[in-house]
């Protein structure tokens, strides 16, 4: 199975990009791929540059030695993550100390109780244990844990997933700040585009797999270059919703994806040629690109491809 | 796509009997101890999950019971649907109290009340297949004789909640089915049995964006059909809007508001409505400004804050809300983590000494200094913390400020509990619309 399938994405220093999609489009595989924490059975190809080195060749010990100080990671559930058994004290000591094994406890506490502060976990509550937090104070410790090592990249997996929606207000808005307190940048990944507008400055839209669309997250909400965006954008609820809208179906089962387009399926807009040949990727201006038909290349549709796709319809509940 | 609504919604002013009728309900979960507090039967405290609500559900709206978690929204449709005991106030279903009724009557009452819970992942077994889960209510209330009559009324149901042709699914296991389809067939095990009422406790929030939509349409469709009345659980004010006739905003076991949908997103009264409201992220980077958004988060049931629940993250707090020690000691630990790595933080607490003091509820706080300080120093202090932060609401609560001989004087402006009051179209409980309090 082919979970995520020659994705390209660039993330800039002290840049934050929003990795968005439906459950099951591969965008935490994507996520754990370049942090090289696949699982057992898991192959990885391709290239993931940072640096100039690629991680995807590095040995594992190579690549244990960046997680931390260069490449961090923040969980989606802030409940399971901390030890139980170890005082947020120690969580720090030992992460601290696992890549600077000569640091002072004096130095250690300095620096921890600095980057839990700029969370919002006052200094009287270092010596606690992970149970005497709520769960947006475990997700802000979470995040602390990982700064403290003022990586360059930081990856968040639906960090706001499972908090209440004003713990996820200020969690967002944390982790829109981390650029101007830590210098780090950010690939969020997510579900919701509400947070992608409100934290990220572009953005990269996977289906089935693929990044279908990317750019500046302005740009891609104002004018969404591919159907899928779009439909995804119209199917979002929040208050300013005057209509109900959903997509049709469900994504494709990723062992046997369809040929051609894997949103074609789906899509409002499909012709001939997006059931025949895999989109090629087109670029539209700085930073942006699409892969679908619809932006061509013109002179790679063969005759009558531009033509409407005649399909059967989608069941009601063939859906996701 | 919302749905004719028949009467205004506010006020009880209708001559119909309501569906459902809550009176004080109070569903208290005793907190156990430790081993020895067991051994004796002592109870360690309380956790009042739903404490004193009151209100009606009519015939044919959907009622939506809006909150965070820990609110008591969830324990609120659990006692309404006896599955959990309430501790007090009366519930009345179709006119009969329901509270206190034993299980076997309550089993019967169940073909009138259904409910729809959050995971449809965790809401259906396994083993079992779509045919034998959604006909399964069936059987436990022996409705039908034979395995063929079972197997249609299961298939005429699943048509109806859109998994056609039903053929397609009634062998199949959940483990086959998407998440929105799984969450298809337990609606369709609720309706199974024809029920007036149905819970549903946040039927879309586990669902992919992409889906929600539909299954929403889906429960409105269901609504008109089946002639169903809905009390809508959730914490999504937006799915709310599209949904609900009327909205009751709980907070820490209590409703702080309650009105028509149009009134409460249309002027929402209580601040933590507003905040709410506010805190919904919008997909519109145009839109997307700085939110000021309360700080902290639901405090602990077991101790709730004095007076008003929401007040220590209550932006426009004032003296009656309820100040008490341990929003002094939020206070200080608020401004030493935002003074992290700063060396007054060490100070400061030197002066102060040990917060556990200030965790006693009280809003008159006498608070020996360590020793060899003075209560003139900590005196001092929180008068320099006040002026560096003027606007803050916790001054706002202190009526005096002393030291007085080997210790220092906190007193709190008197607390008071606010209670539901109308306000235009809708009923709110804050001093802000307290005309007595907001005077005094």
């Amino acid at each position: 199975m082919r979970a995520v399938d020659g994705v390209t994405l660039d993330i800039g220093e002290s840049e934050v990009v929003g990795l968005v999609g439906e459950s099951g489009c591969g965008k935490s595989t994507l996520g754990r791929g370049i942090l090289g924490l696949l699982p057992l059975g898991a192959r990885a190809d391709g290239e993931v540059l940072y640096g100039g080195r690629n991680l995807v060749m590095l040995p594992p010990k190579e690549l244990r030695r960046l997680a931390g100080p260069d490449l961090g990671l923040v969980f989606q559930e802030p409940m399971t993550r901390l030890n139980p058994l170890l005082r947020i004290s120690d969580h720090f000591r030992e992460t601290l100390k696992q890549h600077e094994a000569n640091l002072s406890d004096a130095e250690v506490k300095r620096r921890s109780l600095e980057t839990l502060g700029r969370m919002g976990i006052p200094p009287t509550r270092f010596n606690q244990y992970p149970h005497e937090f709520s769960g947006g104070m475990r997700q802000r410790i979470m995040i602390a844990l990982a700064l403290v090592l003022r990586p360059k990249l930081l990856v968040a997996d639906e960090p706001t997933t499972s908090l209440d929606v004003i713990v996820e207000g200020q969690i967002l808005a944390l982790l829109a700040d981390l650029k101007r307190n830590f210098g780090t940048a950010l690939l969020l990944i997510t579900h919701n585009l509400g947070i992608v507008a409100e934290a990220c400055d572009r953005m990269a839209v996977m289906y089935a797999g693929k990044i279908v669309e990317e750019g500046p997250v302005r740009e891609v909400f104002a004018e969404p270059a591919h159907p899928y965006t779009r439909e995804l954008l119209r199917s979002t609820i929040s208050l300013e919703t005057t209509e109900l809208h959903s997509i049709p179906g469900s994504p494709p089962n990723l062992i046997d994806p369809p040929p051609g387009c894997r949103f074609h399926p789906r899509c409002p807009d499909a012709m001939r040629v997006c059931s025949l040949l895999e989109p090629i990727e087109q670029r539209l201006g700085e930073g942006r690109r699409v892969q679908c038909w619809l932006h061509g290349p013109q002179a790679r549709i063969p005759a009558d491809g531009e033509l409407p796709l005649e399909r059967e319809a989608i069941g009601v509940a063939d859906e996701a | 796509m919302r749905p004719e609504v028949a009467e205004p919604a506010a006020g009880p002013q209708t001559d119909e009997e309501p569906l459902v009728s809550i009176r004080n309900l109070e569903t208290y979960y005793s907190i156990r101890g430790n081993f020895a507090d067991r051994l004796v039967g002592r109870e360690a405290g309380v956790v009042r999950a739903v404490d004193g609500v009151s209100l009606d559900i009519r015939r044919g709206e959907v009622l939506g019971l809006v909150g965070e978690s820990g609110s008591g929204k969830t324990t609120l449709g659990r006692t309404l649907l006896g599955l959990v005991r309430a501790t007090g106030g009366s519930v009345e279903f179709e006119g009969r109290e329901i509270t206190g009724l034993r299980e076997r009557r309550f089993r019967d009452l169940r073909r009138r009340m259904q409910v729809v819970f959050q995971d449809p992942h965790a809401s259906l077994n396994p083993a079992m297949t779509i045919a034998q889960a959604v006909g399964h209510p069936l059987q436990i209330h022996g409705l039908v004789h034979d395995h063929a009559e079972l197997r249609a009324r299961v298939a005429e149901i699943l048509e109806t909640v859109g998994l056609a042709p039903a053929e397609a699914y009634l062998d199949k296991y959940p483990g086959d089915l998407s998440g929105g389809q799984k969450q298809r067939a337990v609606i369709a095990r609720a309706l199974i049995l024809s029920p007036v009422l149905l819970v549903a406790d946040e039927p879309v929030s586990m669902l992919d964006m992409s889906v929600r939509a539909k299954i929403l349409e889906l429960m409105l469709a269901l609504k008109q059909d089946f002639e169903l009345t809905y009390l809508y659980i959730t914490h999504d004010l937006a799915t709310a809007r599209f949904f609900c006739d009327r909205i009751a905003i709980m907070y820490l076991g209590r409703i702080v508001e309650i009105g028509p949908a149009e009134a409460i997103y249309a002027d929402p009264k209580h601040p933590y409505t507003q905040a709410l409201l506010k805190a919904i992220p919008e997909p519109d980077p145009a839109k997307a400004v700085a939110r000021d958004l309360p700080r902290g988060e639901v405090p602990d049931a077991a101790s709730p804050p004095l007076g008003c629940p929401f007040h220590p993250r209550c932006p426009r707090a004032f003296e009656p809300c309820g100040w008490e020690s341990r929003d002094l000691h939020d206070l200080l630990e608020m401004r030493w983590a935002g003074l992290a790595g700063d060396p007054r933080v060490e100070q400061e607490q030197r002066i102060v000494g040990d917060l556990a003091a200030l965790d006693r509820p009280s809003s008159e706080v006498r608070f020996s200094p360590p020793r060899g300080r003075q209560p003139q120093e900590v005196v001092s202090l929180l008068e320099r913390v006040r002026a560096e932060d003027p606007e803050e609401p916790f001054w706002r609560g202190v009526e005096r400020l002393e030291a007085a001989g080997t210790h220092l004087a906190l007193v709190f402006h008197e607390p008071r509990e606010p209670r539901l009051e109308p306000v235009g179209d809708s009923e709110v409980a804050c001093h802000l619309y307290d005309e007595s309090a907001a005077s005094g």
